[in-house]
């Protein structure tokens, strides 16, 4: 007896799921596309064995694909590369099935031998004796066979292993140079989960399909094709019975797959609700016990996770009274075979090594079709992964830029900036500026205000170019922007927002990132510039200190010291300044406002202003609400208009005087 | 692992019967073949066909057996690691809810999450799968062999050498592939974070031309974790061809010998087609047994980091003999707040938090509390609904000592309101229910009124019943922190802390707030944190903490006269006219 090939896929590799959003902790807003919220995949779970044992059947709902042959067809474009490796194998995997395929029939002929001679021995015939000269020789060409089709299974593995590597590889890297190419709109409009989730995830179920389950479909296949070629070849009585059992099973995976998905659905429905709860009630701990709500939580969790528990013991249960079933299905043709095959072999219709090799063959029959059905469902869900990997490719990119500036921009550029009849909205129908005018001089000082929510990052969006203008220019030093590159363009500008942006590595490396190839000695003066050297310096490592993940081991104030350090080193003509410092203290918010007085000192200077003082030496001041622009001009003057701003002035830095009851 | 099975006591009878189940299964399995050389033996060899038939009819009954075994092992089985994995999830949660912050700060908010989900879900799966696999793979063994000496001693030998050859086998595969299965998951953990770095900060990596910086970062991420998969991968493909091959070769050695003892009449051909199936029963179920290598150390760490949450005890816990004191109007808590010599260390830190704070704050009195970050204001205000207990000193509120009052008695009077916002999904009628459970529409109405939140909750589509998506996601920030203020003020408590929950309001809405907040804490204590001057300069007493010591105590006019800290702070923040 031997087994096929198709079997010696069946130790499931682990497959890895990516880190679940930042070893799932509270969620950056991840829905349902988020990482972490998929249900597992069927195959590769083999659960209770029969003697027809083999990969239990998750029978989980899979995912469609929308446009499978398009996206099929597109996944076989990045195997292209490969084709001459995917050959062998193809090659390697069709010889190793029929070389193992042979096998039981072969040795059943050396039964077969040994049986004529005991039954010849047994009646006394003259010189009945076993043959074992032909035994030896049918062995020794059933070992050689062995080695052969073990010898191809291995190369096909071990190519198809660094074949599907590369080709994942190659997705990734494109996924990484689209990520480069797409508008910040791509960015704003979706959830940090949904784009990782398809970058990591999506892409990692695809190398898992192209490690394993190709290959088996290939030996699946064929292995089917061999065992009913093979089984016909012996007996095509035998072989009717084997497939009579065949629809049974069909009726049986179907009954059964229908009743458990209903289970599955609530199982992963009650499963997120449960992990939901969990992460609100843990994130508000503080919350829970002021109000003293823990008995709440707790009947609540118990409520769920009773669910839960209904609902997965059933889906559990369900899918694991598959195999059993399925055994027994095997098990009633093994004994047909057993009985008739018996009865065949009195009758000397066929020989008992026949009867050997077909009850291995019968018993290898199904674990290829339940394999083939299985693979199926993977590759389902494979070309759906795919088409939302292919989908975030053929995401609009950004607006071409030239491919060199026409009018090189001297890097010592003054810093003037004029907005022209600049029209822009988020979207088509909600136009937000219709005609802005600016005119900023090299030098000067604009200040941003407005309300809460103004939309003062739209400007931002706009001088940085992350958005386009629907209308009218933006020109810097005369030259209209998109006659620049996005990187030209940058370059000229430096940043510091309020949502301070720190990278997982030292305080050094955070710092140089303002410009390429910064020495110690720029990192050190800069951060002697923008106050942060102290702080730094006080640190266990001072600047090799290494930021962790969340950058929680400095204090909010200090992240945003390196931040403006970080502008500092990058020495740029324009600057854009956020003085919002709603969580950092009034100390250290001194050093920040000394930090970025430095920083302004003749440059010009965009800055969402929070401050008094500020907006008061401003050049220019830009008052806006609900998106636009609604009015610009010295504070003298905005006070005289008597308008937004002067109402704004009133109520934000005077009003206590109005409301002397307020606390 | 081991400690955490403790869970799975209520289920033994069940647990048992899976073992029992799984026994009877794996036997039926065995005895198929066993009846197959029968009927080659006995049957064919004598062209008895009746005995073929009846041995056939005994064959199917024990497959039926085999299969309703296997069916009852399964649904117990189910039921078993279900409730096991229902129990263990329910007191890990009720163990977590009792925490103090200082237990969450030292296993970490998201650590807490995944360890109450991902890590429970992880050791039920392993939990149901040894259940099955792993006390059926030693029986199929056992069972195989057991079997096979029974039909033949000397050719078993055969079967009993090739187990101790497969099992190593899979070992050695085993010890040096999982190492780089690991190692392939940190990997890909690499590239998920450089990722996750890549988008959160997109706006600032454009702003420094730093893409391709970026992107260089995710090759290299990539090109390693390609290469450790590949090589993992192709670890892996020699161990199945290997095993297959193994066990092919055990059957050509069992029809050689197995011939030689045919020949000389010790055995049976009907017994050798019996071996031969044994062999492979065996090899399956050491395959399977071998994803326990895989399983089991995953297990086990999650198992490991589940016990060490049990393990921890929250630290602050009511004291038995807590007077707790009848909730009624007589006995209602007033608000008198003292600090009397109170000092505060984080666990493990070198520094005191808050060094030797005492005042006092009574009823109908608004106390601000201003300072630089890590100057301890926050921490003053977690002590008193004893979120940390003091390391030194007490609290006391009506004179009474917070720590022999219980939890809930004490925190009943307190109207918290965080310095960051936090909302729970549902309703905003929910959220603001949530600070007090029997409030009516009308005082949620209310509240919300007060808080300023009223405006922009007309302007919403449903009003009260709109819904607050997880994390409030849906609201803005200055619109949060006026529900979780309504929330507070909702619960009609006699003391009032707000940690510097003002800062995300512009300063109309602050003022409008603090003006209409005015009436409703009139008999309340209200303890203010805040960063604006402008937000503490009404207060009847302004603390200035620095360094976790008081700088001064005063109202906002004797502290600009004689202290340096605050002058410091108001020159920073206000202009000259202003602070005159």
């Amino acid at each position: 007896m031997s087994m096929n090939p198709s079997m010696r896929n069946m130790i499931p590799e682990p497959r890895h799921s990516a880190d679940r959003g930042g070893q799932g902790g509270p969620r950056p807003g991840g829905g349902p596309g988020g990482p972490g919220g998929r249900p597992p995949q069927g195959g590769g779970n083999p659960m209770g064995f029969g003697p027809r044992g083999g990969p239990g059947g998750m029978m989980m709902p899979g995912q469609k694909a929308k446009n499978f042959k398009v996206t099929f067809r597109r996944l076989l474009g990045y195997l292209r590369p490969h084709r001459f490796s995917l050959l062998i194998v193809f090659l390697t995997a069709v010889l190793s099935t029929v070389f193992s395929i042979l096998g039981p029939k072969i040795m059943g002929k050396a039964t077969t031998k040994l049986f004529d001679g005991l039954m010849a021995k047994i009646n006394h015939e003259p010189g009945a004796a076993i043959d074992f000269d032909s035994i030896s020789r049918i062995l020794i060409t059933l070992g050689v066979l062995y080695i052969i089709s073990t010898i191809f299974s291995f190369i096909q593995q071990y190519v198809m292993a660094s074949v599907a590597q590369k080709t994942v590889y190659g997705i990734r890297e494109d996924v990484n140079a689209k990520l480069a190419k797409l508008p910040l709109k791509f960015f704003d409009g979706r959830t940090h989960g949904e784009v990782l989730s398809r970058a990591v995830n999506d892409v990692d179920n695809i190398s898992g399909t192209l490690q394993q389950s190709l290959t088996q479909f290939i030996t699946s296949i064929v292995t089917l094709i061999g065992i009913i070629v093979m089984m016909l070849t012996i007996s095509p009585l035998l072989t009717l019975i084997t497939i009579i059992t065949l629809p049974l099973s069909f009726i049986v995976i179907k009954m059964v797959a229908g009743k458990s998905q209903q289970h599955f659905v609530g199982q992963q429905k009650s499963l997120g609700e449960l992990n939901g709860h969990v992460e609100e009630m843990f994130t508000g701990h503080a919350i829970v016990k002021a109000f003293g709500r823990e008995d709440t939580a707790v009947a609540k969790f118990d409520a769920v996770n009773e669910r839960l528990y209904q609902s997965g013991w059933r889906a559990q249960f369900i899918s694991g009274v598959i195999m059993p079933l399925m055994g027994f299905i095997g098990n009633l043709g093994y004994v047909l075979v057993s009985v008739v095959g018996g009865i065949l072999v009195l009758h000397k219709t066929i020989t008992v090594g026949d009867v050997q090799a077909f009850i291995s063959y019968s018993r290898q029959f199904t674990m290829p079709i339940t394999q083939t059905a299985q693979i199926a469902n993977i590759i389902q869900s494979t070309i759906a992964s795919a088409e939302r990997v292919f989908e975030l490719l053929d995401e609009e990119e950004e607006v071409q830029e030239p491919a060199r500036s026409s009018a090189s921009l001297a890097k010592a550029s003054k810093g003037e900036v004029r907005f022209e009849h600049v029209k822009f909205g988020y979207k088509e129908d909600a136009p937000l500026m219709n005609d802005l005018n600016i005119d900023v001089q090299p030098g000067q000082t604009i200040a941003i205000v407005g309300p809460t929510g103004a939309g003062k990052t739209t400007l931002i969006n706009l001088l940085m170019r992350f958005y386009e203008l629907s209308g009218g220019r933006i020109t810097v030093d005369g030259t209209d922007v998109t006659a620049m590159t996005r990187g030209e363009l940058r370059s000229n500008f430096g940043m510091v927002l309020q949502d301070t942006w720190l990278f997982n590595g030292t305080i050094r490396d955070n710092i140089a990132y303002g410009r390429q190839g910064a020495s110690e000695t720029d990192v050190v003066r800069a951060a002697k510039a923008a106050y942060a050297d102290h702080f730094i310096r006080t640190l266990p490592d001072g600047y090799d200190t290494v930021l962790n993940e969340e950058a929680s081991n400095i204090s909010q104030g200090q992240k945003q010291l390196l931040t403006i350090a970080r502008a500092i080193l990058a020495d740029p003509q324009i600057l854009i300044l956020d003085e919002a410092t709603s969580s950092v203290d009034t100390r250290t918010e001194v050093h920040i406002q000394q930090a970025m007085n430095a920083l302004m000192e003749g440059r010009t200077s965009f800055v969402i202003a929070h401050r008094l003082s500020t907006i008061r030496d401003a050049d220019r001041i830009l008052v806006m609400n609900q998106g636009a622009v609604i009015e610009q001009g010295s504070h003298e003057e905005l006070l005289a208009q008597r308008g937004f701003y002067a109402d704004l002035y009133e109520s934000q830095f005077t009003g206590r005087k109005k409301q002397p009851e307020a606390i | 692992m081991m400690k955490l099975l403790r869970y799975l006591k209520p289920y033994r009878v069940a647990v048992l019967l899976v073992v029992l189940f799984v026994f009877l299964q794996s036997l039926s399995d065995l005895y198929l073949p066993t009846l197959l050389a029968d009927i080659v033996d006995k049957g064919v060899v004598t062209g008895d066909t009746p005995y073929i038939w009846r041995i056939g009819g005994f064959m199917l009954l024990v497959a039926l057996g085999g299969a309703a075994c296997s069916v009852g092992a399964s649904y117990l089985s189910a039921k078993a690691a279900g409730g096991f994995g229902r129990d263990l999830r329910s007191r890990l949660f009720a163990h977590v809810e009792k925490f103090s912050l200082h237990e969450f700060d030292k296993i970490g908010t998201a650590s807490l999450i995944t360890r109450t989900t991902n890590d429970i879900t992880q050791v039920q799966q392993v939990l149901t799968m040894m259940m099955r696999v792993m006390v059926m793979a030693p029986l199929m063994c056992f069972g195989g062999i057991i079997m096979a000496l029974s039909r033949d001693v000397q050719l078993s030998t055969i079967i009993i050498a090739i187990v101790p050859v497969v099992a190593l086998i899979i070992l050695v595969v085993t010890s040096r592939t999982l190492p780089l299965f690991k190692l392939q998951q940190k990997r890909l953990d690499q590239l998920n974070l450089v990722l996750r770095e890549h988008l959160t900060g997109i706006r600032v990596i454009r702003a420094f031309n730093r893409t391709g910086h970026e992107q260089q970062r995710f090759t290299e991420a990539n090109r390693s974790l390609t290469d450790t998969a590949v090589k993992v991968n192709r670890m892996m493909a020699a161990l199945m061809p290997l095993m297959f091959l193994i066990v092919n070769f055990a059957s050509i050695a069992i029809l050689w010998f197995g011939g030689m003892r045919i020949d000389s009449g010790a055995m049976e051909v009907g017994d050798l087609m019996a071996f031969i199936q044994y062999a492979w029963q065996i090899l399956f179920a050491l395959m399977f047994a071998s994803m326990m290598f895989v399983m089991v150390p995953r297990a086990t760490a999650s198992a490991a980091r589940i016990q060490e949450v049990f393990n921890l005890q929250p630290d602050i816990t009511d004291k038995p003999d807590a007077a707790a004191r009848p909730n009624d109007k007589q006995n209602a808590v007033r608000g008198n707040i003292e600090f009397r010599g109170v000092s505060f260390r984080y666990p493990g830190a070198e520094m005191l938090a808050l060094e030797n704070i005492s005042f006092q704050a009574s009823p109908g009195e608004v106390t601000a509390i201003i300072g630089g970050t890590g100057s301890g204001k926050s921490t003053m205000i977690n002590l008193i609904p004893r979120f940390y207990d003091a390391s030194q000193g007490s609290v006391l509120i009506d004179g009474i000592d917070v720590r022999e009052m219980t939890q809930q008695q004490l925190r009943s009077s307190i109207g918290l309101v965080p310095q960051k916002a936090m909302l729970f999904t549902g309703t905003i009628t929910d959220n603001i229910r949530f600070g007090y459970e029997e409030a009516t529409d009308e005082d949620i109405r209310h509240a919300a009124e007060v808080a300023q939140a009223s405006e922009f909750i007309g302007r919403m589509t449903d009003g009260y019943q709109s819904t607050i998506s997880q994390g409030g996601s849906n609201v803005s920030g200055g619109q949060k922190q006026r529900l979780s203020i309504a929330r507070a003020i909702v619960r009609k408590p006699s003391i009032y802390l707000f940690d510097d929950s003002f800062s995300a309001l512009d300063f109309k809405t602050d003022a409008n707030l603090r003006a209409a907040l005015r009436p409703e804490t009139t008999d309340a204590t209200v303890i203010i944190v805040a960063q604006r001057v402008s937000t503490v300069m009404d207060a009847d007493r302004i603390i200035v903490l620095d360094d976790g010591r008081i700088a001064g105590i005063g109202t906002h006019r004797e502290l600009l006269d004689s202290n340096p800290v605050y002058r410091e702070i108001v020159t920073s923040q206000l202009s000259e006219e202003e602070i005159a």
